[in-house]
Formats: structure tokens, sequence, C-alpha cells
């Protein structure tokens, strides 16, 4: 009930916007293929359903690969960053420099590399997802409450007892901000990586349907896209939630 | 006593030769500066008694703080030997070093861990299982007046509470030694006060050897056996004062003519030594 209360505006709020696309279509005549209508959109959805079904299971499916390719990487280089003082002072700055390059750029090497099939989009969406996770993550070791790691030295506390009952729940809360970061940003990676060059995706989907200028089918296919991101986010986000518990205020 | 966990400078002397049977902490010539500064302490002499509760009173900047972390082995002195009392073997860390109750200024209490696995760290550090340690913990709570906080985080409990769960922390983390870093310097003057009287009331029934800071010095002379005062910089030497005060004590104490008196003696022995030596504000 609560909840409900809490949800209620934003509900309200997408129904209203929803409302407005498909009056304003119909009001001011716009043609459907710079904006379809949005019942037309569900229709397309509808007719479609086990294509785009098919798809949206192959890109999630690629999103969720390359989350969790980067949150291993991604932790195992903040571990490193953090046991080790030349990590620190020459991995990091890269990873954070690497951010300057252009990533769309950079994912035609993926393709490249990785071939037309899977692996290119997994690597892009890894390209995406890696720099929110590592650094996060990073972050959170290094500002860890040095007070409270002094003090369970006192106590008789070793290297590893320092890192398993200080640090790692020290920097769970940071982790988890690059982890749903990236959990946000991964759709829009594998999308990319469909684009690129693929057999099948959302992504392929989507751009297909550009090109035969069939704009129900192309906003069906973004609604999709962006239905699945906020998943993927609200997953991230339960999560969260599951590990931290009441720990925070 | 179980054993001594010392750590000595030369030979390795018989586990109970740097102590004498009766000192809880022994401090021997302790010099200690950082890098390319004047010492903070120069050949430092230091006992306090076993089951006895001594003060340290001085003006911020002596370096009070550096003086704990020494004690408690965050630090390596420049020379000079420490010894604590009371850690038995099976608490002693694999690193050899001193295992001390430590009671920092913030409470420090992590605020991942509930009450009750807070105030377990130190036991759960020590090897004992989680379960044993769970056990020891609830079963001091009451006393403590923390009945029914176990499964509370410390960020849905009061300052005073807090500090409460921290001295639980430091008391169950082995050693007979608790080090007492101006712990209620944070808190409100009405916490402050039921604060002491609740330290006051816990010590009399444990009788832990403690070292305390402060710059209270209400608090210092309320609490403790003996006071003292920090005297110059570096800090050489420190000058005691017997509290003689009958126990037990409560907050009523510090109206007694006999506080008044030493409180008074106290001032004066900080004031002749703020004039004397023109470094202490």
């Amino acid at each position: 009930m609560k909840m409900l209360k809490e949800k209620l505006p934003i509900l309200l709020f997408i129904l209203l916007l929803a409302a407005c696309w498909e009056l304003g279509t119909l009001v001011f005549d716009i043609p459907p293929y710079i904006i379809p209508r949005l019942s037309d959109v569900f229709a397309a959805i509808g007719h479609h359903a086990a294509l785009l079904g098919k798809h949206f299971a192959l890109t999630l499916w690629e999103a969720l690969l390359g989350l969790a390719f980067s949150v291993l990487f991604g932790v195992l280089s903040a571990i490193w960053i953090e046991s080790s003082s030349l990590a620190r002072k020459t991995i990091y700055p890269l990873i954070v420099a690497s951010q300057t390059i252009p990533i769309i750029a950079l994912s035609p090497i993926m393709v490249m590399w990785f071939g037309y099939e899977m692996g290119s989009k997994v690597a892009v969406v890894i390209l995406f997802t890696f720099f929110p996770i590592a650094v996060n993550t990073a972050d959170g070791f290094r500002t860890a409450d040095r007070e409270i790691g002094e003090l369970l030295r006192s106590m008789g506390a070793g290297k590893v007892q320092l890192f398993l009952k200080w640090k790692i729940p020290s920097a769970l809360p940071s982790f988890f901000t690059g982890f749903k970061m990236a959990a946000a940003i991964s759709v829009g990676g594998a999308t990319l990586g469909e684009w690129l060059g693929g057999e099948s995706g959302l992504g392929v989907y989507t751009k297909r349907a550009a090109n035969m200028l069939r704009g129900d089918d192309v906003f069906a296919g973004v609604l999709l896209l962006s239905l699945m991101g906020v998943a993927l986010f609200v997953a991230a986000q339960f999560i969260e939630r599951l590990v931290l518990g009441r720990r925070q205020a | 006593m179980a054993g001594v966990n010392g750590q000595q400078v030369g030979v390795a002397p018989p586990r109970e030769a740097g102590i004498s049977g009766s000192a809880g902490l022994c401090v021997q010539g302790l010099t200690y500066r950082f890098d390319g500064e004047e010492p903070l302490f120069e050949g430092l002499n230091l006992e306090v008694p076993k089951g006895q509760f001594v003060s340290i009173v001085a003006a911020s900047g002596m370096g009070k703080t550096t003086l704990f972390r020494l004690l408690a082995g965050l630090l390596q002195p420049e020379s000079g030997t420490i010894t604590a009392a009371g850690t038995g073997p099976e608490q002693q860390a694999p690193s050899g070093r001193r295992i001390i109750g430590y009671m920092p200024q913030r409470d420090c209490l992590m605020p991942w861990r509930t009450v009750l696995d807070n105030a377990a760290i130190g036991l759960e550090l020590a090897g004992v299982s989680k379960r044993e340690a769970r056990r020891r913990v609830l079963e001091l709570l009451p006393e403590l007046g923390l009945a029914g906080t176990e499964a509370k985080y410390p960020h849905e409990l009061s300052g005073g509470m807090r500090q409460r769960v921290s001295f639980l922390r430091s008391l169950l983390a082995g050693g007979e030694l608790l080090l007492l870093d101006e712990p209620f310097s944070a808190l409100d003057a009405m916490t402050r006060v039921s604060m002491q009287q609740w330290l006051l009331q816990v010590w009399e029934k444990h009788r832990k050897t403690i070292l305390f800071i402060t710059h209270d010095i209400d608090e210092a002379l309320l609490l403790s056996d003996q006071v003292l005062v920090a005297a110059s910089r570096p800090i050489t030497k420190l000058e005691p004062l017997d509290v003689v005060l009958p126990r037990p004590r409560t907050y009523e104490t510090t109206l007694d003519e006999r506080f008044v008196h030493l409180k008074r003696q106290l001032l004066r022995q900080l004031g002749r030594i703020s004039s004397g030596e023109g470094g202490v504000s």
C-alpha cells in the first residue's frame, strides 16, 4: 500500500505522457514514419510478439553476460588497485584516462577482434560498463574509514582479515552505485554492438525497421529496449537492498 | 595471569621479565617523534598498576593520541619498551602484537554490523567461533545497559549508546588493559555525566586496568585512582596525583570537599606547568 502511494505519481505521469502521445499524433496528424501512434506501437508489439521475444531474449542475454564480465574484471581491477600502490599509480589513472576515448569509435574494433557473433556484443557491453564498476569499487576501498581499520589492527587483525572484515564491507555501497549505473547502460552497449553488425537482437530489429521506414516497429523495439534497461536497473537495486539490508539509514 | 604479551627491545627475556607482578601496563624509556620533528616523548616511564583506573590530563597537541597509538601497537617507538599484562596466549595476535582494548574518541562502530556483531569483533578476530562470541556479548549487554539493542544498527542508536557498544567492544577485545581516548568528549554535557556514572559502575564490577585520556579535569578526578599530568613538551615524565576518594563514587562525589581540594591541587599543577614552560595554554 505504502509502495503504491510512493509510486503513484510516476505511474500517473507516465499515463499522462502516453495520452499526450496518442492524442498529439492524432490531433496534429503526424505521419507514422515520424512518430507513430502509441496504440500502433503496441499493436506492432502484439503483432510481432514472438519475433520480438526472441530478439529481446538475445539482447538481454548479451547485456547480462557483459555485465557479469564487467563485475568480475571491475572488482578484480579494484582489488588490484587497492592492494598495490604501483597499480594505484599506474592502472587507476589509465582507467580514468581511458574514458576520454569515445567508446562508440572504439566499438568497431571489437567487431574486428571478436567477429559478428556474440563475442563482439558482449565486448562492447564490457566497454560501456567496466568503468563505473571498477572506479566506484576502487573508490569504495580507498575511502574506507581508516580509524576502523586501525581499531581492528589494534585487536590483532591481519591483512586478510582487514580486507574481509573492513575493506569489502566498506566498499559495498560504492560498488552498488557503480553496478546500478552499469546495469542501466548495459542495454545501450548491447544495442550498439548489434548495430555494428549482427543477425539478431533488438538493435538489429530497430535498425532494419528504420531502413524500411516502419516507425511503429522502430518504436516498438525502442520501447522494449528502454523497458529492459529499467528492469535491469530495478533488479540491480533489488540485489543492493538484499545485500546491504538495513545497514543504511 | 596467563602470560605477558610484551614487545621487548634487545634479547628476548623470559616472559615475565619486563613487568613487575602488579603492573597492568609498563612503559620504559619511550621515545618517539614524527619524521623530522621534535620528539613528542623522550625517555618516558609510565606504570599503571593492575586493576587501577589512571587518567592522563594534558593540553591538546601534546601527543596524547600518539601515545595511545604507541601503546596500542599501531606505531612503533623509536626506543623503549611497552609491556601490557594479562593478555592470554589464546588472545595473542599471530604477529605477536599486543592485544589491548582500544576505545577511540569516535565510536568507530562498523555501520554494516549490528550491535551484537560490532561488540563481538574482537573475539571474532581472536578466533572465537561466531556463535560463542555472540553468546558472550549477549551475556554482557544487560549489565552495560544495552539490553534489547543486539539487533540494532549503529545509526539507530544515540551517541551515548554507541559509546557503550564501543566500550563493550574494547572490553571484549582481550587483554586486561583498556585504553580509552577521550571517549565522552563528543557527547553533550547531560549524556556525559550519565556515561561517567555508567563507566564507574561497569568498571567497579570488572576492575580492568584502564588508562583514560581526557582534558576534562572533573572527569579525570571523578573516575580515576591516579591522575597523570603531562608536564612539558617533549613529555619526559608524567606527574602523578593520587585521587584519595572512597569508592564507589557517584556524581555527588564532585561536590565533596576533598574533591574540590584535589581539583584545586590539579589546577595548580597544570597552572604551574603552563606558567613555567609557557608552551601549554
